[in-house]
């Protein structure tokens, strides 16, 4: 094995180059489990702890551009009003250790269904910055996830930053597990109001081989909350929408049985989650007029 | 590989060093400080908790190469650093001292003519050591909380030690163990 220590991002991207094989590393929360149980030996390792560009976030006007490397821990205490939905998602993951070494980048490499960063990037909106020799290009979150643990990126690309649209509207988090610390998610579950557009996105976690939007339950809402003229009277949802909302979240689902639960289970946590969500933002963006919700809470 | 890193405020050199090897086993198999446990190997148990330029990591999940020129603080350097904190001055832990650390004394003098962290007095008075084998994360997880958040409520302590599993107390006791050492260091101000 060899370790490739980069000491800035135009060295990394040559090495990715010259070794497409290379594993990056920056938390290590992932990568190290694999090789400390023998479950990967690559031939090359990349860190990108010396790259610091990677560890900065800027807040720009319509966006916040997040290096891949921003720890869990930094999202939580800086970026709460930006990203509400993703600071509440960080706070779900692991434990303070492992929020202090992992960041995004890192979850959206491994691409895992179960990683918690990806429902909160599906609601909030999202574009990945991929970058290798051969240029730079913006991947829609929508088209990342290409399989169980598997991403568009290119063999010799590196995931620089993402760029997340600031919140315009309250923003929930909510992840079922057995207990609040170290918790690989059961089923985990983002939702996003956008009042300047007048939509709602949804991010699923861990009930589909990928994480997934429930495009259907946001249609579905986008149009009740418009014929009923809920963004300008601010009226409490009725519970058949929310229940319709909650039925089709759950049904968007194609989850497997493993040993965090039951596809059956899972279906029906994201439906309960759906309707709890939903209830808590809009709550919020009636008491608030639509300003970002800052409290949250996770279920 | 050779990793150069600082341990304890001393420069350390840690040769032969394989590419894929962890800071845990530098730390254990290579300076010869056992205090950082090897429970889970994946960051779920907290035993292997050190300080990396002052934040508290998996020492099990950071490749040794990753830690070449960065500040690491271990449970044996423990008391030092908290010296340290308050009264500013060190010359840091070799390494020869480090091993050589130990508690004096195996009833209820335990740790007299050592010298201690608060922390470390505190789990030894509150009675939060059993088998022991989490307290070296513990001390170091709460050591750093505490350093950041002088009067912590239950929560924090909580939320703080929620990365470090303890299978022998239920935690009672290293709840209380923290209070102490938080109420010591609101006494000594």
């Amino acid at each position: 094995m060899d370790f490739l220590r980069p000491a800035s991002w135009e060295e990394a991207l040559a090495a990715k180059a010259e070794h497409p094989t290379a594993v990056p590393i920056a938390g290590g929360t992932d990568v190290m489990v694999e090789i400390n149980f023998d479950h990967r030996r690559p031939e090359y390792l990349l860190d990108l702890n010396r790259i610091e560009d990677l560890s900065a976030w800027e807040v720009g006007e319509d966006s916040v551009r997040l290096g891949a490397s921003v720890p869990y821990t930094r999202i939580m205490e800086d970026l709460r009003a930006e990203l509400p939905g993703l600071a509440l998602a960080s706070h779900t993951v692991a434990s303070p250790q492992i929020r202090n070494r992992g960041g995004v980048g890192g979850n959206l490499g491994t691409a895992s269904p179960a990683g918690d960063a990806h429902p909160a990037l599906l609601a909030a909106g999202a574009e990945v910055e991929a970058e290798s020799v051969r240029g730079s290009r913006r991947i829609p979150i929508d088209d990342f996830y290409t399989g169980v643990k598997r991403n568009a990126l290119a063999p010799d690309e590196l995931i620089r930053a993402v760029h997340i649209k600031k919140a315009d509207g309250p923003q929930q988090y909510s992840k079922v597990g057995t207990r609040n610390a170290m918790v690989i998610a059961v089923c985990a579950f983002g939702l996003a109001l956008h009042p300047a557009t007048r939509t709602v996105r949804t991010g699923i976690g861990s009930a589909a081989p990928t994480p997934i939007r429930a495009k259907a339950a946001e249609e579905f809402l986008n149009a009740a909350l418009e014929e009923g003229g809920f963004w300008d009277n601010g009226k409490i949802i009725t519970p058949s929408v929310a229940k319709r909302f909650a039925d089709l979240c759950a049904a968007a689902c194609n989850p497997i049985d493993d040993v965090r639960g039951t596809a059956s289970y899972r279906r029906h946590a994201v439906g309960v989650m759906a309707r709890r969500t939903l209830t808590w933002t809009w709550e919020s963006y009636r008491r608030t007029d639509g300003t970002t919700d800052q409290e949250g809470s996770v279920a | 590989m050779r990793v150069n890193f600082t341990v304890n405020g001393r420069p350390q050199e840690a040769d032969d060093v394989w590419e894929g090897e962890s800071l845990l086993y530098v730390l254990r198999e290579r300076l010869g400080l056992p205090g950082s446990k090897n429970a889970c190997e994946q960051g779920e148990c907290g035993s292997c908790t050190v300080r990396l330029d002052g934040v508290p990591v998996c020492s099990c999940l950071v490749a040794a190469g990753q830690a070449e020129g960065r500040d690491v603080v271990t449970v044996e350097g423990l008391a030092d650093h908290a010296r340290q904190r308050s009264c500013g001055g060190s010359s840091g832990v070799s390494l020869d001292e480090a091993k050589g650390w130990q508690a004096k004394g195996t009833d209820s003098q335990t740790g007299e003519g050592a010298e201690l962290a608060p922390i470390q007095q505190a789990f030894i008075d509150a009675g939060a050591v059993q088998c022991g084998f989490c307290t070296p994360g513990l001390l170091v997880a709460a050591d750093e909380m505490l350093e950041r958040n002088p009067n912590p409520t239950d929560a924090d302590i909580r939320e703080a030690l929620s990365g470090n599993l303890c299978r022998c107390t239920g935690y009672e006791k290293i709840m209380d163990a923290v209070r102490l050492a938080a109420a010591r260091q609101g006494e000594a101000v």
